[in-house]
């Protein structure tokens, strides 16, 4: 009998479980996440706060679901700048080789020595604060990590059998590219995409933890972990509500990308 | 030979890279720097001065080279916001960022290889299994998160440790330890446990090959090809890996140290990004890709000392 693959399944359970909370925090929310109720403030969790107040009486689990979104929005953004523009790099220096791949490689190969994280805050600091900017910077700093990934297998592909009938066939470029390679390493990209997205949750997180990139009256999970510290003895909570959607989003999205690397095994 | 030189100039084009980044970055991107340290009621005598002092009006790749230049001599510039010499800065704020990155990274060596060891020898058993979800958990809890938790059960209700008042290296060493391991296991923890899914990884690889089914048809017992010989061919996979972590726990470090409120580089450099403080921001981010650099480098040496199969090959491709 085939053996489960868990991984995927609690994975995609545990993503889907948290997606529907994030989506659920675009169209509704317990209480309103800006109104303040002087009567409760600072309260613990009840049943008419789940996760408690803030100081101002502002219901956290309300606050948890719109910073949650807006974490997603720019993980999930930063996602597509980099697989689209990575993948496009990767496939025509992996497929066509030549001096453009060597030079791109050599510097691909001399950036991610670097952590990525610290030239995004660089690049936002510059840039101003404000979510597209965070976008972009991380977007643009994550491209290299997809174009190396994704070059290797293109690299892999170009040589193969059903890649030479193809061009015996007459096939267009454009089609062997996108419509006989790329699917065939759909597998190894969708894994890369699971780190790249939460390497972006990651970042998100830790810049707006920082202050750098987002303004204070924008809910952010980050900015609300920042904010909780000075209320740790007092609100316990908070912190903990804000820390655990990020724990949950990273696992669940790590599980689905573990499960895929032990697919074909 | 050969390789060594071409591994250096890859490592040189990182440094270069980087530092070429952030001074474009902040040259093309920030805006003028006279404007705003005078406001923008300055008369333009007054900010053409400024910019002469800060050598701003010179063109882009002079003052590149003029600033490479100065850094080999030991000079970072002067910060815009504290009126200080960079290099100064810097100096004071060393201690605790070096102290706590290499306490986190013998964390990661001291924790990371037994329970790897010990996991890949007893692989599908039940400690096996909770390690790899513990693992699975432990990777998915950013550190700052971590370092939160651990202030408030360890700092407030343990009070081990007094969170936000870091103690001076003066105050003797044991406090200023005790205060730095938090917030060092809180960047380690993530890289420990993908540390023991490589090297678990590694050993389950290694110890499927025919040398090892050979030395167990001879009688050796597990332990023995275990330690003898499976051991020693993961050792390569193992250096190299750890040479990477140390660019992440640079850059954790960074974040880490705001929410311990450590006087570090990474508060430097956060109160440098915030303030568009140009010479600080480029001298840190330089000095961290140098040291990045330094350990990518002795990681891969290290490699090649360990395995002369490396040596001999030029496999340097693979």
């Amino acid at each position: 009998m085939k053996k489960r693959n868990y991984y995927l399944l609690f994975g995609a359970i545990l993503t889907a479980a948290v997606l529907a909370f994030i989506l659920l925090g675009y169209f509704w929310t317990p209480c309103d996440p800006m109104k303040m109720d002087g009567a409760a403030r600072s309260a613990a969790p009840s049943l008419r706060h789940l996760m408690g107040t803030d100081k101002f009486g502002r219901d956290i689990l309300s606050r948890v679901m719109k910073g949650a979104g807006a974490t997603f929005l720019v993980a999930f953004g930063t996602v597509v700048i980099g697989t689209v523009i990575g993948t496009l790099v990767g496939a025509l220096t992996g497929y066509f080789g030549g001096w453009l791949d060597e030079v791109l490689m050599r510097f691909n190969d001399a950036l991610s020595a670097f952590p990525g994280f610290l030239l995004a805050l660089v690049l936002v600091s510059v840039l101003g604060p404000g979510r597209r900017h965070l976008l972009l910077a991380l977007g643009i700093v994550f491209i290299p990590s997809y174009a190396r990934i994704v070059r290797t297998e293109f690299k892999r592909a170009s040589v193969q059998n059903y890649v030479k009938s193809a061009r015996l066939m007459g096939a267009s470029t454009f089609r062997i590219l996108f419509v006989h390679i790329l699917p065939n390493i759909l597998t190894v990209l969708l894994s890369a995409i699971t780190i790249g997205f939460n390497n972006a949750v990651l970042a998100e997180a830790a810049m707006s933890y920082l202050g750098i990139g987002v303004s204070p009256d924008e809910a952010s999970l980050g900015y609300m972990l920042s904010d909780s510290q000075a209320y740790l003895s007092t609100t316990p909570w908070y912190a903990l509500g804000a820390g655990l959607v990020i724990v949950l989003l990273i696992l669940g999205v790590g599980l689905i990308g573990e499960g895929l690397q032990r697919k074909d095994l | 030979m050969r390789y060594t030189a071409k591994k250096i100039g890859t490592l040189l084009l990182t440094l270069v890279l980087v530092s070429l980044f952030v001074f474009l970055a902040f040259s093309l991107l920030s805006g003028d720097a006279a404007t705003r340290m005078l406001g923008t009621e300055a008369t333009p005598e007054r900010l053409a001065a400024l910019r002469a002092e800060l050598e701003l009006d010179k063109p882009l790749p002079v003052r590149y080279v003029d600033w490479i230049s100065n850094l080999l001599r030991g000079d970072m510039g002067t910060s815009y916001q504290y009126r200080l010499p960079v290099a100064q800065l810097v100096a004071e704020r060393l201690r605790p960022s070096l102290t706590m990155t290499v306490m986190a990274f013998a964390l990661i060596v001291l924790l990371s290889i037994p329970v790897g060891v010990v996991t890949a020898k007893y692989a599908g058993g039940w400690l096996d299994r909770t390690v790899t979800v513990l693992g699975q958990l432990l990777m998915s809890v950013p550190p700052f998160f971590t370092g939160i938790l651990f202030t408030y059960i360890f700092g407030l209700i343990l009070r081990l440790f007094v969170p936000g008042s870091f103690p001076a290296w003066e105050d003797g060493a044991a406090a200023y330890l005790g205060y730095l391991f938090f917030p060092a296991l809180a960047i380690a923890l993530p890289r420990v446990a993908m540390t023991v899914r490589l090297l678990r990884g590694c050993i389950l690889e290694e110890a499927q090959k025919d040398y090892v089914r050979t030395s167990m048809a001879r009688g050796r017992s597990r332990g023995d090809i275990l330690y003898r010989h499976v051991l020693k061919n993961t050792l390569v996979p193992l250096v190299t890996f750890l040479a990477m972590t140390v660019a992440e726990l640079v850059a954790g470090g960074v974040i880490i140290e705001q929410v311990f409120s450590i006087p570090g580089l990474g508060r430097l450099l956060i109160s440098g990004i915030s303030n568009r403080d140009a010479p600080v921001v480029q001298a840190v981010v330089t000095l961290v890709a140098f040291w990045v650099v330094v350990c990518n480098l002795a990681g891969d040496l290290l490699g090649r000392r360990i395995d002369p199969r490396l040596r001999n090959g030029e496999g340097g491709d693979a």
